[in-house]
C-alpha cells in the first residue's frame, strides 16, 4: 500500500537510507533477500527529489508506524485519503475514498484532531480553523481532542510558490488529507543533545547524527555494536538508546579510563540516561587490535567516526619506532617497563580505513554493518568519489553532509555480504606491512588537514577565472 | 572489565604464538547487575571460548559453571542462562592485570580498563 511520507527538510541525503534501513529491521525485504534492499518511492508530480513529500510503498500499517516511530527524520507516515490542486478536488478525492477505510477511524467513541501544515509558509491561525471547518463533508463523529487525540488528521498544503523554503518552486498547488500513521519523537534531541552532556569531547558525535547512524545499523536489543574510536561514547549512547549491547576502544587512555572524574566519565554518559552500561570500554589500538586468533563474527554492527586528520588526528601504535633513520630503534629498559607511556605515531586515513574494513570483514557476522563517516573533499557540485571498496561489502547508503565549503563527511553504509577468507585476510596482512614500512610516504599522501584548512585551496584565482558566473550556487540543498 | 571482554583478547606482542588466554591477576573485583537478555547469550554461546570464561570465572570467585564445554541444549535451561549471564556480563575486574601466557608482561587494568596498548618494542 502506498503511504505519503513528509520527511522533515533536514539533513536531505539520510532520509531515504534511514527509512529503508529501518523496513529492513522490521522486516520488509525477509521474504525476498536477495532484493535490493530498497522501497518503491514516488515523487507528488513537479515535486523536486529534495522535496520533503514523497510517497512510499510499504507492505502493511504496522510496518509503516513501526519504521516512522523509530526513525528520526520522519515527520510523519500517512494514510492518504484524498488529494487535490484545489479544495473542491480534495472534497471529491476524499468523498470517494472507500468507506470501510475512514468508517473505523471516524467512531464516536473515538478522539481526533486535525492539523493544517504546510511547507514554506505559515497559514494564520484564522486560515487554519476555517480550513479545518471546510473539512465538515467528512462524517466525524468522534470528540476532538488536541492534547491526546487518537486519531491525528493531516491537511497539507505544499504550495510554496513564490516562497523561499531553499527548493525551487512547484508550480501545482498540491493538498493532501490523510490519517497520521506515525512519526518521528523528536523530544530524543533534546533529550540527548550535547549540551546537556556531562562528559563531552572535541569531537563528540551530534545526537541526531548519531541516532541515525545506530538507525543506518540497525541497533536493537540482544545486538552488539562495537565503535573502535570511542572517544566519549557519544556514538555508542544512541546505540545503547534503542537497547543494543555496546563496547568501545579508543588508543587514549585518559578518555576511557578516567574522563573529567568519577562523575564525569563514559560510564557516567550511559548512566544520565539510564542507559545499559557498555560491555565493556578498553584503551586498544585499531591498527593492532588485541582480539584472540580465530575470533570473529562478533559484532552485529560497528558505528564509528574514525579520526580523519581534519578536527582530530588519528595516532597508532609504534611511535618513534617508525620514524626509521630519525631515531635508533628504541627499547624500553626493563626498570621502566612499569608505568612506561608508550608514544604513538600518526595514523593516515587510508591506513585507518583500511584497517577498519578488515576489522569489520572479520569481526562483523554475516549481514553485520559496518557504519561510520568518510571524509571527502568537494570542489565541484556533484559528488563523485569513489568510496573505499572490500570483497565482502557491499555499499548500500551514503549519506552526505556537507561541512563547508571545501569539505563534506559522508555517512558510508556497508553490510557484509561475504565470508572473511584466508586469502583476504593474507592480502590485508600484507597492506599492513605496506603501511608500516612506508609511514612517512603514507602521512604525506592524502594530508586532509592542510587541504581543508589551508588557504591557498580553491582561492580566489580559481573564482575570477571564472568571472561573470554567480560562484555560489542558490541552490545546493544539502547544506540543509 | 567483563569476563566476555577477557573471552576476546590476547597478547598482539610481536613474535608471540600463544597469547590466549591471559591469565587474570586479581586486586578487586565487583559485580554489577546488567539486564539480562536471553538472546544475546544464545548469541554469544558459540562465539565463547568456553574452558577460558570457565577458568576465568573461578579466578574471579565464581565457580558455577561447568569445566567442559556444555552442550547446546543448555541453552534451554533458564537456571544454565542466569549462570552464564552472570558470568559472563556481571562479574568486573576492577583493578588487576592480564598477563600474557608467553611471555609474562602484563597489561593492567585500572578503574576496569584494561590497557592493552603495546610499548615501542613490542609491536
Amino acid at each position: 500500500m502506498w503511504y505519503l511520507c513528509v520527511f522533515y527538510h533536514r539533513l536531505l541525503d539520510y532520509r531515504k537510507p534511514e527509512f529503508e534501513s529501518l523496513a529492513d529491521l522490521f522486516g520488509v525485504f525477509d521474504d525476498n533477500p536477495s532484493s535490493s534492499h530498497s522501497l518503491e518511492w514516488k515523487l507528488p508530480q513537479h515535486h523536486h527529489p529534495d522535496s520533503p513529500f514523497h510517497f512510499v510503498n510499504l507492505p502493511s500499517e504496522d510496518i509503516a508506524r513501526k519504521i516512522a516511530n523509530r526513525s528520526i527524520l520522519v515527520k510523519g507516515v500517512y494514510e492518504i485519503w484524498g488529494e487535490g490542486s484545489s479544495y473542491e478536488e480534495l472534497k471529491e478525492a476524499v468523498n470517494s475514498y472507500p468507506d470501510d477505510r475512514k468508517l473505523p477511524y471516524l467512531t464516536p467513541d473515538s478522539t481526533f484532531r486535525i492539523i493544517v501544515d504546510s511547507f514554506g509558509k505559515a497559514i494564520s491561525f484564522k486560515d487554519q480553523t476555517s480550513r479545518i471547518q471546510g473539512m465538515s463533508y467528512i462524517p466525524f463523529k468522534g470528540r476532538v481532542d488536541l492534547r491526546n487525540p487518537e486519531h491525528k488528521f493531516w491537511l497539507i498544503e505544499t504550495d510554496d510558490y513564490e516562497s523561499n523554503n531553499g527548493l525551487p518552486p512547484i508550480v501545482d498547488k498540491r493538498i493532501f488529507f490523510g490519517r497520521e500513521v506515525g512519526g518521528a519523537d523528536r523530544s530524543l534531541i533534546p533529550t540527548y543533545q550535547l549540551k546537556s552532556r556531562t562528559y563531552l569531547g572535541p569531537t563528540a558525535m551530534d545526537a541526531e547524527v548519531a541516532f541515525l547512524m545506530a538507525n543506518q545499523a540497525q541497533a536493537m536489543p540482544g545486538k552488539l555494536v562495537y565503535d573502535p574510536f570511542v572517544g566519549t561514547g557519544s556514538i555508542l549512547v544512541a546505540a545503547a538508546h534503542f537497547g543494543a549491547m555496546t563496547m568501545g576502544a579508543d588508543i587514549d587512555i585518559r578518555v576511557v579510563r578516567d574522563g573529567r572524574g568519577p562523575d564525569c566519565n563514559v560510564w557516567s554518559n550511559f548512566k544520565q540516561y539510564g542507559l545499559q552500561m557498555p560491555v565493556s570500554l578498553l584503551r586498544a589500538d585499531n591498527n593492532l587490535p588485541p582480539w584472540r586468533p580465530g575470533l570473529k563474527e562478533i559484532f552485529d554492527a560497528i558505528i564509528c567516526d574514525p579520526p580523519y586528520g581534519v578536527r582530530a588526528g588519528g595516532r597508532k601504535s609504534g611511535g618513534r619506532k617508525l620514524l626509521k633513520g630519525v631515531v635508533g630503534p628504541y627499547t624500553v629498559p626493563d626498570d621502566k617497563r612499569t608505568g612506561h607511556i608508550p608514544s604513538t605515531a600518526a595514523y593516515s586515513l587510508a591506513e585507518c580505513v583500511h584497517d577498519l574494513l578488515d576489522l569489520a570483514a572479520k569481526m562483523l557476522v554475516l549481514g553485520g554493518r559496518l557504519v561510520y563517516f568518510y571524509p571527502v573533499l568537494r570542489d565541484t557540485d556533484t559528488l563523485d568519489v569513489d568510496f573505499p571498496k572490500h570483497p565482502c561489502f557491499k555499499l548500500i547508503a551514503s549519506c552526505e553532509q556537507m561541512l563547508s565549503y571545501r569539505y563534506s563527511r559522508v555517512l558510508l553504509t556497508m553490510v557484509k555480504v561475504g565470508a572473511y577468507t584466508d586469502e583476504i585476510e593474507e592480502a590485508a596482512r600484507v597492506q599492513h606491512l605496506e603501511f608500516k614500512e612506508n609511514h612517512v610516504k603514507w602521512m604525506e599522501e592524502g594530508n586532509l588537514h592542510n587541504a581543508v584548512f589551508s588557504s591557498d585551496f580553491l582561492g580566489s584565482d580559481d573564482l575570477d577565472s571564472k568571472s561573470g558566473k554567480d560562484p555560489k550556487k542558490k541552490y545546493r540543498g544539502k547544506y540543509v | 572489565m567483563r569476563l566476555l571482554t577477557h573471552n576476546m583478547l590476547s597478547s598482539n606482542i610481536k613474535g608471540v604464538i600463544n597469547g590466549f588466554p591471559l591469565r587474570i591477576e586479581v586486586e578487586k573485583v565487583v559485580e554489577k547487575q546488567v539486564d539480562f537478555n536471553p538472546d544475546f547469550l544464545k548469541n554469544m554461546f558459540s562465539k565463547i571460548d568456553w574452558k577460558a570464561l570457565a577458568d576465568a570465572s573461578k579466578i574471579m570467585g565464581y565457580a558455577e559453571l561447568p569445566e567442559e564445554v556444555p552442550d547446546a541444549s543448555v541453552l534451554d535451561s533458564d537456571e544454565f542462562l542466569q549462570k552464564f549471564h552472570h558470568a559472563l556480563l556481571e562479574l568486573h575486574l576492577e583493578e588487576g592485570a592480564l598477563v600474557c601466557p608467553e611471555t609474562g608482561r602484563r597489561f593492567p587494568v585500572n578503574k576496569g580498563i584494561p590497557n592493552m596498548l603495546l610499548h615501542e618494542d613490542e609491536v
